[in-house]
Order: structure tokens, then C-alpha cells, then sequence
């Protein structure tokens, strides 16, 4: 299998040769506007591909940002869906009527149609545009103040401390019903119903709102949302910055030895893959209308980093493809699976055991493929180079042999 | 505690500072303790429930902790999926008490044979499924980086909440066997129920047996060997991969236990149970330092007073976060725990 692999990159990077990367760059962004007109010609009920791509594209603006903290500076996060969770409620809080009472009622509005049918509405309602910049910044803020407490843990240990505040923060936006800590009166997330309706995306120059039936225009959105994240994350990971995270990731002491600062390194990396989740948890709160604890399960968290990890852990293109694949058939492929069980005899869903499939990739690929498909050289080596050095470990089979002194 | 905070006092310092030291290295606890002398002038009969009710409670948490502590002191592995075999241990006694027809109208002899029945076979269920959790998703990675086994333990836990979630869609009530909430006695005006005192009759000689079995075994002394050193046990001539299968077998049981325990307790069973129990059980296997038997007993004894505590004092919706967030404190600011010393990760 692994000549057959190997032979296909081969050919792949010969391909990939042909043309200059711009010029690659540029096709796939052209196919990638084009795409909505594609489907319509080809498909004969479009909308429900459209809507599952919009979603993807907010899937892999978060496991971009996920593959900066997992990926690039090595540190295992459990619990990036609570920033995807502050993200959301940052537009459930600057985009709908939830705190009705501001303004006496009559509301804050920023570059946003205002007046309702019975005059001004009430609530706080900002712009699309903006509260995505803002958004990022609070979830950057919080990425740093989860992430500082963890810096001294390694490995497991900071696995699960970031698991335990993916916990937390959907049940505290869940019990902040009167105040944040019985502090204040507020209601920040009405409970388990969530804050509902989310305010429509509006170009800043425009007064009408994207109706909700009008999916190319969210795909639009999403695509220049996930361009502009690209771009971003390709000069990151190049920058001064990029390099010094794949230090510490590679090894923390030298690292520091080398004059690293190993604290904000760190900091910096949990706040830009924080700033991402809350990018694209505003898209998917604007998206789905809704902003509502259930959405922020661990069952997220590790969807995610099955992305992550299926796509290849530390490469850009990698992530790319497996959250466009896992995305869409979480979306779209598995719902059409449905009847399937049901011909064996079975009485379930495919979707409703969607995140047991998954935890089943997520196995599969750990044993036979660590690197994942598109797997990063550097990660690679690092992967095999541990397997090396680690070769006296428990357990090894190349050495069971020679060790086996049992009595008979 | 004592064995942590030695080799970093030195000589010569005054018995005051060492004093603050020894506050300032253990002040979790201290301020754990003082809580519970504040709850307790406040209202010391509500307290007092709460602790029995906490204790029983923990007994449970107890069980489940030692599979998480006993794994990772082998292979220094947090396995993920532990809680998803306890789920699956109430699961299937839960099945054994259906097919047997047991009900609470049961009369009292045929009880003892449905649980003991129940129990027996939901214990070998859960050590068997464990040890293939291990030979399946861990044994192939050795090797490989730290992080690999915890992922594929992460993938595991999921299709093991899956298989739950296709077994029993919706939460399930389980036969009341022990009349659960009925009172045995009271002592200082605290009752005792029926469920408290079932869950310590079942767990006490489990705990028992199990410190016998690594105490007092050649497989027990095995097991001790590998956690210290597998390089060398193995040219002991101890066979690793068996000594680690056994330590899997030894998790699932008490599991199973806990899982069977933990259906009668409750009454409801669910297929999410697994994940919520399988994390508070981990904090209390942290919190007593874990790679410690005695520790992840006492530490589930004290996750079990704190949680209803908080039960009582700041309502069943924050006793989670209130849980995870000690979970953080715990292994932030004091890794090795309550009687574990410095892990590698400290």
C-alpha cells in the first residue's frame, strides 16, 4: 500500500508543478465562486448541497483555527467548541433582541435596517461584518485567559484541562439565565431555548438583509470569510511567529534555549485559534438562526479534531480536505444512509450514530495512518522520529524476542 | 503529602514558614476543609446528609476511579473510554435483570440472586470489553507518541456511546431491587437508605479484594513491577502485554460493578451516563493523585461530598461545573495530588 502511496504523491506533486502556486491558488477560487452555479446545472436539488457547504465552510474556518493550536504549536485541545460557543453568543448578544431593555427599549443599531414594523427594534443589532472583527477579538481574549492557566501542563494532562472548559462554558451560558454567577440580573442566554432569531446579514452599504431562502449569498459570505482565513493562516505559518510554535512544538526546551518565549508563544497560539472558533461561530449563529447551548456538545470538539487529524495534523491543505469531507458527510452524505440500516433488518438512523462513525475514523486513523492523509513532512518525521526513539518502549514487538526469558 | 513536601523544605527554615508552606502547597484542601466547617455550622444536619449522601454517592465514583488510576499507573494512558464501560455495565445488568423477570415485587431471596447474577455478569462483560478496548485501540500504539492512545481512547468512547445509544435510545428505568429510597435507621437524625448502605456492602469487598490481588499476588506484584519499570520487569521475566491486559480485566470489573451499582442507586439509566461519570471519576482519580489506589478512593469519596454540596447549596445545574472546575484547579495547581507524588507532567 504504502509504494501505491507514495507513487500517487509522486504524481501528484508532478502535477502540482505544472503551474505556479498563484495560479493554483486562483483556479481553485474561481471553481470555488463558481461552484453554486456548477451545482445548479448539475444537481437537481441544489439547496440542500448549497446548505451543507455553507456549513462546511464555517467547519473549516474552525478546524483551521483548531489546526493552529493542534497542529502547528502541538498542544492538544479538547475543548475548542466553547470558543465556537463565544463566538455564537457574541452574535446572539450583538445581533438580536435578546437585551431588549437598551436604550429604553428602542435599541443600539450600527449600519443595520432599524426600524421594525412598530418603530425602532429593540435589542442591540450591529452589523454582520462587524461583530465578526468583534467576536474574534473578545474569543482571542478568552483563548489567552483559558490558555494561561494550562501553560505549565503538557500532553494528557492539558487535554483534558482544556476538555473540562469546553465543559464549562456551555453550561455557564446555559445557568446564566439571572446574571453570570448570581452577579447582575441579566439574561444572557434564555436557558436551554437559546437566543432566537438572529438578526439576517446585511452588506454594511445596504439596507435589505439576505433573505434566508437566498443560500448563494451565505455562501459568499463563507467563501470570502475562509479566503481572507486562508490567506491568514498561510502568512502565520511562515512568519517568525509560525516557526517558533513548530519549535515548541518539536521540543519546548530547546525551543527556550534557543530564545523562544515559550509563554506567549503559547498564548499566541491559543488566542488566534480562539479568534478563528469565534469567527466562524458568529457565520453558523447568523447561518442556523439560532444560538443554543445543545450545539456546543465535547461531541463537537472532537469532530473537529477528527478534521484535524484525518486531513494530516500542522498542514493547511490537509485540514482543508478533511473538514470539507467530514463536514459534508456529516451534512449531506450520512442523512442519504438513513433507509440503509433498515434493509438489514435495523431500526436507527445513520445520522443519529453519526459521532460513533466518526470516533470510528478518528480510531482507524490513528492506528494505520498517524500523519493523515495530507500529512505535513515536518509532522511526519516527527511522528516516525518518535516512534524510533520510543522503540524500547512497553510493549515494543521488535524486542519481544529477545527479552523472552519466561519460565516455560 | 508529606513525602512531596520533604525534600523541598530545607533544613534550616523556621517551623513558621514551614507552617505557611505547608498551607500554601496544600491549600486546596484547606480551603475544601474549611468549606465544608462553614456548611456545616450553617446547617449541620443538612450537612450531615449531604456528606452520607456524598459518601455513598462516592463509592461509586470510588470504583469507576480505580479503573482510570490502575491504567494510567501501568501505562501512563488516560483511558477515556472507562466510563463508557461502566455505562455498558449498567446496561447489561440492567438486561439480566429483564430477562430474569426481576421486579421489585421480587421477594427478598430471589433479589439476592438477581443482583449477585446481575452483577457477576455484568463484571465479566465490562473486564472482558475492556481488555479488547486495549488489545483493539491501545496495544497498536505502544510506540507512538503519548497523544496517539488518547485520541484513539477518545474514538473509542464514542463508538461505545454509540452502541449505548443504539441498545437504549432513551433513558431507562431500572427495577428498584434494593427499594431504594426506603430508610434502614438514622443516626443524629440523618437516615440512611437502603441505597447507601447496598452501595458500601457491594463496594467494601470489591476494594478488599482488590488490594489483596495487588498486594498479596504474584499477578499483583507484577502489575507493581511493570508500573515501575516495564524495561525491567520484562527481563524479570514478566510477560508486559499480560500483566497490562490483566490490569485492563481488573478496570472493567469494577467497572461492571459500579455500572450495576450505579443502576440501582439511580434507578435511570442513559446512554450519556458514561461520559459525565467517566469525567468526575477521573477528577477524583487526579485529585487523589492518580497511579494511587488509595487515592482515587478517597479522592471519589471526596467528589462525592462536594457534588452534593453544591447539590444543596448552589443547585444541580452548576454541581458539573462546579466539578470540572475543581478538575482544573486540581491538575493545574496540584498535579500529583493528594497523595501521588510529582508526575511527569508536574
Amino acid at each position: 500500500m504504502s509504494t501505491a502511496v507514495a507513487s500517487l504523491r509522486t504524481n501528484a506533486a508532478n502535477v502540482r508543478r505544472l503551474l505556479p502556486n498563484w495560479v493554483w491558488a486562483l483556479v481553485f477560487i474561481v471553481l470555488a465562486i463558481l461552484y453554486p452555479t456548477i451545482i445548479n446545472a448539475m444537481v437537481s436539488a441544489p439547496d440542500d448541497l448549497l446548505d451543507a457547504s455553507i456549513q462546511t465552510l464555517a467547519y473549516v474556518i474552525m478546524a483551521l483555527g483548531l489546526n493552529i493550536v493542534v497542529g502547528f504549536a502541538g498542544l492538544l485541545d479538547l475543548g475548542y467548541v466553547a470558543f465556537y460557543a463565544i463566538g455564537a453568543f457574541v452574535v446572539g448578544w450583538l445581533g438580536s433582541q435578546q437585551f431588549a431593555d437598551v436604550n429604553g427599549g428602542n435599541g443600539i443599531h450600527v449600519l443595520v435596517p432599524g426600524q421594525g414594523l412598530s418603530g425602532p427594534t429593540p435589542g442591540i443589532h450591529i452589523n454582520f461584518f462587524f461583530v465578526i472583527f468583534i467576536a474574534a477579538t473578545f474569543t482571542a481574549l478568552w483563548g489567552v485567559i483559558l490558555g494561561a492557566p494550562t501553560l505549565r501542563l503538557r500532553g494528557d494532562y492539558l487535554a483534558i484541562v482544556t476538555l473540562a472548559f469546553g465543559e464549562i462554558v456551555p453550561r455557564v451560558f446555559e445557568n446564566s439565565t439571572s446574571g453570570i454567577f448570581g452577579i447582575g440580573s441579566t439574561d444572557f442566554s434564555n436557558g436551554r431555548q437559546g437566543i432566537t432569531p438572529i438578526d439576517k446579514i446585511n452588506l454594511p452599504w445596504s439596507n435589505t438583509p439576505f433573505s434566508s431562502l437566498d443560500l448563494e449569498k451565505y455562501y459568499y459570505v463563507g467563501l470570502a470569510m475562509l479566503v481572507l482565513v486562508i490567506f491568514f493562516n498561510i502568512r502565520l505559518r511562515d512568519s517568525r511567529l509560525g516557526r517558533a510554535w513548530i519549535a515548541v512544538r518539536e521540543d519546548e526546551v530547546a525551543a527556550a534555549a534557543m530564545g523562544v518565549n515559550l509563554v506567549r508563544t503559547k498564548l499566541w497560539a491559543y488566542a488566534i485559534g480562539a479568534a478563528l472558533g469565534g469567527f466562524a461561530g458568529v457565520f453558523l449563529g447568523s447561518v442556523n438562526n439560532t444560538v443554543n447551548v445543545d450545539q456546543f456538545e465535547f461531541g463537537l470538539s472532537v469532530f473537529i479534531l477528527c478534521m484535524v487529524i484525518i486531513g494530516g495534523m500542522g498542514n493547511i491543505w490537509g485540514v482543508i480536505l478533511g473538514a470539507v469531507v467530514l463536514s459534508m458527510m456529516n451534512r449531506f452524505g450520512l442523512p442519504k444512509l438513513n433507509g440503509v440500516p433498515e434493509k438489514f433488518g435495523l431500526d436507527f438512523d445513520v445520522t443519529s450514530v453519526n459521532f460513533g462513525i466518526f470516533g470510528f475514523f478518528l480510531l482507524v486513523m490513528m492506528v494505520l495512518r498517524p500523519e493523515g492523509f495530507i500529512p505535513s513532512g515536518r509532522r511526519k518525521l516527527e511522528l516516525r522520529e518518535a516512534e524510533i526513539d520510543e522503540a524500547d518502549h512497553i510493549g515494543a514487538e521488535s524486542d519481544r524476542q529477545v527479552y523472552e526469558v519466561r519460565q516455560a | 503529602m508529606e513525602a512531596a513536601s520533604i525534600p523541598e523544605t530545607p533544613a534550616g527554615v523556621p517551623p513558621r514558614n514551614r507552617a505557611a508552606q505547608w498551607v500554601g502547597e496544600n491549600i486546596l484542601w484547606v480551603l475544601l476543609g474549611a468549606g465544608l466547617v462553614v456548611f456545616f455550622v450553617q446547617d449541620p444536619k443538612q450537612t450531615l446528609d449531604d456528606v452520607k449522601t456524598g459518601l455513598s454517592n462516592g463509592t461509586i465514583w470510588a470504583l469507576i476511579a480505580l479503573g482510570y488510576t490502575l491504567v494510567y499507573g501501568i501505562i501512563e494512558l488516560i483511558n477515556f473510554a472507562h466510563g463508557e464501560v461502566f455505562m455498558i455495565g449498567s446496561f447489561v445488568s440492567v438486561s439480566i435483570w429483564g430477562t430474569l423477570g426481576a421486579t421489585d415485587q421480587t421477594g427478598l431471596g430471589a433479589v439476592v440472586g438477581a443482583i449477585i447474577v446481575g452483577l457477576v455478569i455484568a463484571m465479566i462483560c465490562t473486564g472482558a470489553l475492556n481488555a479488547m478496548i486495549e488489545r483493539v485501540a491501545y496495544r497498536p500504539l505502544r510506540n507512538a507518541p503519548k497523544l496517539a492512545p488518547l485520541i484513539t481512547a477518545i474514538g473509542m468512547s464514542f463508538i461505545l456511546q454509540n452502541v449505548g445509544l443504539l441498545w437504549r435510545p432513551t433513558p431507562d428505568s431500572a427495577p428498584d431491587l434494593i427499594g431504594s429510597q426506603a430508610d434502614y435507621f438514622s443516626i443524629f437524625g440523618v437516615p440512611i437508605e437502603h441505597s447507601d448502605v447496598f452501595a458500601v456492602i457491594i463496594t467494601v469487598p470489591l476494594l478488599v479484594a482488590l488490594v489483596w490481588f495487588v498486594g498479596g499476588t504474584r499477578h499483583g506484584k507484577a502489575m507493581r513491577a511493570t508500573a515501575q519499570d516495564p524495561d525491567a520487569a520484562r527481563l524479570m521475566g514478566i510477560d508486559v502485554d499480560r500483566t497490562i491486559s490483566l490490569t485492563f480485566v481488573l478496570g472493567g470489573l469494577l467497572a461492571g460493578a459500579a455500572g450495576m451499582i450505579y443502576a440501582l442507586y439511580n434507578g435511570t439509566i442513559q446512554f450519556n451516563q458514561g461520559f459525565t461519570a467517566g469525567l468526575i471519576a477521573f477528577t477524583a482519580a487526579v485529585m487523589g493523585g492518580i497511579g494511587n489506589l488509595k487515592g482515587a478512593v478517597v479522592g471519589g469519596l471526596i467528589i462525592g461530598v462536594i457534588q452534593s454540596i453544591s447539590d444543596t447549596h448552589y443547585g444541580q445545574v452548576w454541581t458539573p461545573a462546579v466539578v470540572f472546575a475543581i478538575l482544573i484547579l486540581v491538575m493545574v495547581f496540584r498535579p500529583q495530588g493528594l497523595f501521588g507524588e510529582e508526575t511527569r507532567e508536574g
